[in-house]
């Protein structure tokens, strides 16, 4: 053993190389699902941000000379997209690097660790030890191909081929890569999580190839895009100290006036001299001075300062009404739906929103309650249970009082968005609790469930009415009929007038009340004690039974 | 009838929702009538609209069966209980089951206080009857026919025109009503409609409707006295009781009860005094029994008695325990005791 111990410092590449599980890739069965879901989303996120209404393809074929190898075996996952294409120098640092670009802005997206992708390439290259290649038409010119491996050590593509050729017009992004998949497994995720994209994105066209070579399309329902998110400055509240350090590195303010007005989101000059009143800070210092215990200091103040305005929730871009109902009446086909979209609020300094659908009935649904949960438009798929909206609508949502059955085949789609969701892990399955965000969704869930409480009453009455209806339309002539023969009469009655639209409803309606009190009601009340041995002892129950037993009387 | 049709017509002509109002069988509304010795029905009624959604099934299939029945009687055609039951799929007002039907018919009763038969609908029949008796049909097609009634030893079966027949001829001075076939066909070859001048039925258990409405007649018109021979458990006990003072079913309906008739047995008593072999009695006879002793039928002490013995020894015996003497024995001893208990009724 030697006395001298050696700190190395490790590069983010060979920390999630170490470390996998964290982002997701735990086995075969689920890296296939995350690497899809990841590479779908990146191309998602590039042609909204471009406004283009998406159009992405998804392949997924076996890779190898013999495709009757059992799983986990190696898979060739092909995604294209009608994105706007990376410019080429950027191309190997995007796809080959671990937590390349800026993330000093914030923005709603659907990737958050700025791993995404390259995640997926990391784990393909460390399974199959085969280079990925990016292809990519940032103007419908040409194309431009790289072919390259990362350098798990040193954080860092490395190119072994780049060629250009022709483009077809288009723009987009091409990736492909071999990774060691269970696809037998997986499939079922993947399925759904295609379905439930579709749900939610309304607005994209997705097409799907499996191994067998069976091709789904989800068509889009609708051209019109939720508008894309602008970037938004960090919130104060949500800052903790190594992001403030790295803002510090690279700020190019000279005093902490300016350099907390520049860098951070609603600050302006008077709540700015403020802050750093409150905090014990001259607003002339220059950031870079700042020391160590100062910058802890500061930071400790950003989270007690009362006087931060709250976030401004412009920078969220919901699905809204319109998209959501035709994601869900495309996918659900629901007898009636709506949707509840619930004004901004905020956590810790995070700007959210929450969606709520439902949707009832039709061919899709089955009996009881199936969640769909979404956060920033992604399906999350695993740990249902762990999730802030199953807790909501299983526990704290009592659906008697809205008047659904707990069999009615209910649809419950839940989407919350913000700048940064809280997931609980690095897989980003499952929202945590966050009492903000469990408001939001109780509210919002109530309210959509208070309108299918009314259209299941108009509907069950409309029902009765039609009920009714048909049933003095069959008895009535009947009625007549005998009557007139008892009666010996030789012309029906004019009967026809009870029948009359008008006249049957309330007619009956109010005859209903009287009837209900001493009629039937009493006939059968005598059926059900006669069931039960009396219990005034005239032990007529047991007679009949003597009766029955001898054959009847 | 006719009354009953033209009310509902003219309710319809005018407008308005036709509705029935009728004497409830809820059992808060049975009561027992002491004067009568029967259960018959209280003051509650019930009204059953047509203009209630709930109502306007059974009401259209109430007023079907009047309609029905009245073409039997207009026809002079008989149907039974289970006839009723099919025919009404024919005329688009089908019934559940014959529960259903069953219940309806007995609305039916109440509504025209007139008892089915009179309505020529008839159960399945099962009771038999045989002895010196000569009947005279009155059915159609039977009118003036004469039958006699010891012809057939299996007995001859009490239906709508047994039921109905005159009674022409006789020397019976008593009627026996036994519950079970095997005894009923012993009494028949050990001849004590001859021993005895008894008229002899078989109720078959719990006596039909139509076989309690003969006793009644062959009681009221003939004036012979009625005895009623049962095992010895509760429900052996409740079939003479029915007899005597009528069911709670057919509170609504007159003269199907023989108050005078008399339970001569086989009582809980002669279990003891003739040693006849036993079975324990179960649970459900005893809860029968604790039933029976609060029935307000039972308030005569000898019937009190006997309940209070069965509850006493704990043991039940059938007619045909007696066997264990030799077959004539109930015959030759045990028949000519109880029926000094017919003498001056």
């Amino acid at each position: 053993m030697s006395n001298k111990t050696a700190f190395a410092e490790i590069s983010p590449s060979e920390f999630f190389y170490r470390n996998r599980d964290l982002a997701g890739f735990t086995n075969p069965a689920r890296a296939l699902y995350m690497a899809v879901r990841e590479l779908a989303e990146n191309s998602m996120d590039a042609a909204e941000l471009a406004g283009t209404p998406p159009d992405v393809y998804v392949r997924i074929i076996p890779d190898g000379a013999n495709p009757e190898l059992p799983d986990p075996r190696p898979y060739r996952l092909t995604v294209i997209d009608n994105g706007p294409g990376v410019a080429p120098q950027h191309v190997p640092s995007a796809f080959g690097k671990v937590f390349y670009g800026s993330k000093y802005v914030l923005r709603q997206s659907r990737g958050m660790f700025g791993l995404g992708g390259t995640m997926a390439i990391l784990y393909g290259q460390i399974t199959t030890n085969r280079p990925v290649t990016v292809t990519t038409s940032p103007d419908g010119r040409r194309k431009y191909s790289f072919q390259m491996m990362i350098d798990i050590g040193e954080n860092r593509p490395t190119v072994l081929r780049r060629f250009v050729s022709d483009a077809d017009g288009t723009t987009g992004t091409r990736v492909d890569l071999t990774l060691e998949g269970d696809y037998l497994r997986a499939s079922q995720k993947i399925t759904d999580y295609f379905k439930q994209t579709a749900l939610v994105a309304s607005y994209a066209n997705l097409t799907f190839v499996d191994p067998n070579g069976q091709v789904t399309f989800y068509e889009r329902a609708t051209t019109s895009m939720p508008p894309a998110p602008k970037e938004t400055l960090p919130h104060p509240y949500g800052i903790d100290v190594e992001a403030f350090k790295r803002i510090i590195k690279f700020s190019e303010e000279h005093d902490m006036k300016s350099f907390m007005v520049t860098h951070f989101h609603r600050v302006g000059d008077k709540i700015a001299v403020k802050f750093l009143e409150f905090a014990g800070v001259s607003p002339r210092l220059p950031p870079k001075r700042l020391n160590n215990n100062q910058v802890v200091s500061v930071v400790d103040a950003l989270q007690r300062f009362p006087d931060f305005l709250q976030p401004d929730a412009t920078v969220l871009s919901p699905v809204g009404e319109e998209i959501l109902l035709a994601g869900v009446n495309k996918e659900l086909q629901p007898e009636f739906s709506t949707v509840v979209t619930r004004p901004p609020s905020s956590y810790s300094g995070f700007p959210f929103l929450v969606e709520v659908a439902i949707a009832y009935g039709g061919k899709v649904l089955q009996p009881g309650m199936r969640l769909f949960r979404f956060a920033n438009r992604i399906p999350l798929l695993y740990d249902e249970s762990s999730d802030v909206s199953f807790e909501v609508l299983n526990e704290q949502v009592d659906w008697r009082r809205y008047h659904v059955p707990p069999d009615a085949p209910v649809g419950v789609i839940t989407h919350i968005c913000s700048t940064r969701i809280p997931y609980k892990t690095v897989g980003k399955e499952y929202i945590a609790d966050r009492p903000e965000i469990e408001r939001e969704i109780k509210n919002a869930a109530r309210e959509a469930l208070r309108r299918l409480g009314i259209f299941l009453s108009r509907k069950g009455s409309m029902e009765a009415v039609q009920r009714k209806i048909n049933i003095y339309g069959k008895y009535l002539p009947l009625i007549a009929k005998f009557s007139t023969e008892l009666a010996g009469e030789k012309k029906p009655p004019k009967y026809r007038k009870l029948l009359g639209n008008d006249d049957v409803g309330p007619a009956a309606a109010n005859q209903r009340e009287e009837g209900t009190e001493n009629g039937r009601s009493d006939t059968e009340e005598q059926l059900s004690v006669n069931a039960d041995p009396s219990p005034d002892g005239t032990g007529i129950e047991i007679e009949q039974k003597k009766i029955d037993e001898y054959g009847g009387s | 009838m006719k009354s009953l049709g033209s009310s509902v017509y003219s309710d319809l002509d005018e407008g308005r929702f036709p509705s029935l109002t009728f004497a409830s069988r809820s059992v808060r509304n049975i009561v027992y009538d002491r004067k009568l010795q029967q259960f018959v029905l209280g003051p509650t009624t019930v009204k059953r609209s047509s203009g209630n959604i709930k109502h306007i099934r059974p009401f259209t299939q109430l007023l079907w069966l009047a309609f029905f029945a009245k073409k039997l009687v207009d026809e002079k055609r008989t149907s039974t209980l289970r006839d009723v039951f099919y025919s009404a799929q024919a005329f688009d007002v089908e019934f559940v089951d014959q529960a259903e039907s069953d219940e309806l018919i007995t609305d039916l009763e109440v509504v025209m206080q007139m008892a089915r038969e009179g309505m020529n609908i008839y159960p399945e029949e099962r009771s038999a009857i045989f002895g010196n008796l000569t009947i005279e049909y009155t059915v159609p097609g039977y009118e003036g026919k004469k039958a006699d009634l010891s012809a057939n030893p299996d007995g001859v079966m009490i239906g709508p025109a047994l039921t109905t027949a005159e009674f022409s001829d006789t020397d019976a001075e008593m009627v026996l009503a036994i519950e079970k076939g095997g005894l009923f066909t012993r009494f028949v070859e050990e001849r004590v409609h001859k021993k005895y001048k008894a008229l002899l039925i078989n109720t078959a258990g719990q006596p039909p409707r139509s076989t309690r409405f003969l006793l009644r007649r062959l009681n009221q018109e003939l004036g012979l006295p009625v005895g009623i021979l049962c095992d010895a458990d509760p429900w052996g006990a409740h079939i003479a009781m029915v007899c005597k003072s009528g069911s709670a079913n057919a509170a609504h309906l007159r003269e199907l009860t023989t108050p005078d008739a008399v339970w001569l047995g086989v009582w809980a008593s002669d279990i003891v005094k003739y040693k006849l072999p036993s079975d324990k009695l179960t649970e459900i006879d005893i809860k029968r029994l604790y039933e029976l002793k609060a029935d307000p039928r039972y308030t005569d002490r000898m019937w009190h008695n006997e309940l209070d013995t069965f509850l006493k020894i704990k043991k039940k015996s059938e007619q045909e325990a007696f066997a264990r003497y030799g077959l004539s024995y109930i015959v030759e001893k045990y028949l000519p005791e109880k029926l000094e208990l017919l003498k001056g009724k």
